[in-house]
């Protein structure tokens, strides 16, 4: 066992490093005053391979690990947590392609998706099926060679501006096994978007409900076979909690190296902060819990990767843990800046307010406790 | 053609360099490394002139510890095609680097060897003038744009005062200054495609070249640390500090 990463890791890490200091944090505070959606950039990144990460190399992806992709994701967000955390959608929606798509459907998305030609959302969401996911109603019934569909996908990434939305609908009966996975295409007849939802973070993505009203989709878009879909949601999720937990350990990453930094600087009572214990303890809870935070979800990566039995178990604990710590030390990060701190001259409010959201989506913290439990209480 | 980048293993540009407590040098334990930022240039260059067909064939060449071939690996993925290392734990000065460089380029008989102007740890400046001279080959150094016409180079050069552009014949050795080009990121396959590239493995003794270091430094200190400043009561007692104490009206 050992805890280096190996020359390849530290080499897609250095890109990540680069791309994200030079191209992301640059901008980072004028994409999220302005609300801009930076696509230019997107496909910058996609340039360096991290459009479709994990998504196999015929269809020009990186065909890289999960751990690799985390590490990426951590580099990432610590310069744009909400541009990163969208790159990573984009990738979970482009793996559930990648992964149960057929050749043909394969080779008709991926070329275009793994250089972000075409923008992927992941639609599973609905406003009355949260947590409870199987519970979707958006409905799918087909007619000749498509679907009809009906109803609204909500809180979707991407919504509006996306090329092509991955989505869980119901073809069956209630339940978890009636539902598919089918991909819809921008400009679909019947298909509509919602009014940009008004957001704490996150906003360099743009966020709307997904509306189908009769929406027309060939049964040649159905990925896998019919009533596969929750498998499909669930395994992409695995994925990307991992992500999300990684865009919480870069951010939260950031943010306390802002404070270390501040502390070096910063004088108060004819000292420098770093000289008062209480904040020196202060930091090294941080950057202790964060590191804590940050091994357990390499090893869910390794895990997922390896096809642990128990795979889904340490995802979940890993999404649990780097989501909360990474708030509670942007949180810290924020005390240690006092008053400017709490001011948008600072990036530190934007780092809160960004994070903050990865303890609820990909499924929430709680849900997260309930896949653990779950897990350990298995007879 | 084909080109030739040397390519230097040094402490990362964006590390706070620490001076070991015996003054004998940096201390490099536990630091991060990286492409001498100038050399990164050199190589973004030589992959343009291979991107518009002038180049067909590029080599980079390291010398240091094995460490260094992680320094090569990044320009096999920026799109070199093939590496050499000279292997050594030695101090390798810069003169001892042009004589292994001059042996590597009589094997290799590349058109142009092209290399940082400097490398940022020792700030040297001095390898590819005399790599040029052992050589006996034309040198535009500081490049701050080079072309390539009828067989032969123009180099624009960043000299005090401004910009002078001359005209060399190939084979040539040019250095390349900041504003050159802006040196692409390694992008995720092209990493893993460069670990299929292959990479010679060398030492000095292969290229009879005796590295043994003709300096001798006598210490390595930090700079001064900047004293805080002093607050003035009047406009008088300013003019009597800057004349008095600072001499400077």
């Amino acid at each position: 066992m050992h805890f280096d990463l190996n020359e390849d890791q530290r080499a897609f890490q250095e890109t990540a490093r680069q791309f994200s200091e030079n191209r992301l944090a640059p901008f980072a505070a004028e994409w999220d005053e302005d609300k801009f959606f930076p696509v230019e950039t997107l496909r910058e990144a996609a340039v360096l391979g991290f459009g479709g990460i994990y998504v196999k190399e015929d269809v020009g992806g990186s065909n890289l690990s999960r751990l690799d992709a985390a590490l990426i994701f951590e580099a990432l967000s610590a310069g744009c947590t909400s541009t990163a955390a969208f790159i990573s959608i984009h990738n979970m929606a482009s793996w559930m392609i990648d992964c149960f798509g057929s050749e043909a459907q394969r080779r008709h998305w991926l070329p275009r998706l793994t250089t972000m030609e075409l923008i992927a959302s992941y639609c599973l969401t609905e406003p009355g099926a949260g947590s409870d996911a199987a519970s979707l109603r958006t409905k799918a019934v087909r007619e000749g060679d498509d679907y009809i569909l009906n109803g609204t996908k909500a809180f979707i990434s991407g919504g509006g501006h996306s090329d092509v939305y991955v989505c869980m609908v119901r073809t069956g009966g209630d339940g978890a096994k009636g539902i598919s996975c089918l991909v819809v295409e921008k400009g679909a007849a019947g298909l509509s978007f919602g009014a940009e939802e008004r957001k704490m973070g996150w906003n360099s993505q743009p966020t709307t409900q997904v509306i189908f009203e009769n929406a027309r989709v060939p049964v040649a878009n159905l990925i896998g076979a019919e009533g596969d879909g929750f498998k499909i949601a669930l395994q992409g999720l695995d994925g990307g909690r991992l992500n999300i937990g990684a865009c919480s350990l870069g951010t939260a990453g950031a943010a306390l190296e802002a404070a270390r930094a501040y502390m070096l600087e910063r004088e108060q009572f004819g000292r420098k902060l770093s000289h008062f214990q209480a904040l020196q303890f202060k930091l090294a809870d941080m950057a202790t819990e964060l590191e804590a935070a940050r091994l357990l979800l390499y090893q869910a990566a390794y895990k997922l990767e390896n096809k642990d039995p128990k795979a889904s178990m340490y995802c979940a604990m890993a999404k649990r843990l780097a989501t909360d710590t990474g708030f509670e030390v942007v949180n810290e990060a924020l005390q240690i800046h006092g008053g400017y701190g709490y001011l948008k001259d600072y990036p530190i409010e934007r780092h809160l307010r960004d994070v903050r959201v990865h303890q609820i989506l990909e499924g929430t913290n709680e849900i997260m406790r309930m896949i653990i439990a779950r897990n350990l209480l298995k007879p | 053609m084909k080109v030739i980048v040397p390519v230097k293993r040094v402490i990362d540009y964006n590390v706070k360099a620490r001076v070991k407590p015996d003054q004998s040098g940096v201390d490099l334990a536990n630091v991060k490394m990286s492409m001498n930022p100038f050399d990164e240039i050199a190589v973004e260059e030589a992959i343009r002139m291979k991107e518009t067909g002038t180049v067909t064939e590029i080599i980079a060449v390291s010398i240091g510890p094995q460490q260094a071939q992680e320094t090569i690996r990044t320009a096999l993925a920026m799109g070199a095609d093939r590496g050499i290392l000279v292997k050594t734990d030695e101090t390798v000065e810069p003169l001892a680097v042009a004589k292994i460089l001059k042996a590597i380029v009589e094997q290799e008989k590349p058109e142009l060897v092209m290399l940082g102007k400097q490398a940022i740890d020792d700030d040297c400046n001095q390898t590819g003038q005399m790599l040029a001279a052992l050589l006996d080959w034309p040198q535009g150094t500081f490049a701050s744009e080079v072309k390539f016409t009828d067989g032969k180079l123009q180099v624009t050069r960043e000299i005090d005062g401004g910009l002078q552009t001359i005209e060399i014949n190939m084979p040539a050795v040019v250095t390349t200054d900041l504003r050159l080009n802006e040196p692409r990121y390694a992008s995720l396959p092209n990493i893993m495609k460069a670990k299929k590239k292959p990479i010679d493995m060398k030492s000095p003794e292969d290229y009879e070249v005796d590295i043994t270091p003709r300096l001798n430094v006598l210490k390595v200190t930090e700079p001064a640390k900047r004293e805080a400043g002093v607050k003035v009561e009047s406009a008088a007692e300013l003019v009597k500090k800057l004349r008095e104490e600072a001499g400077v009206i």
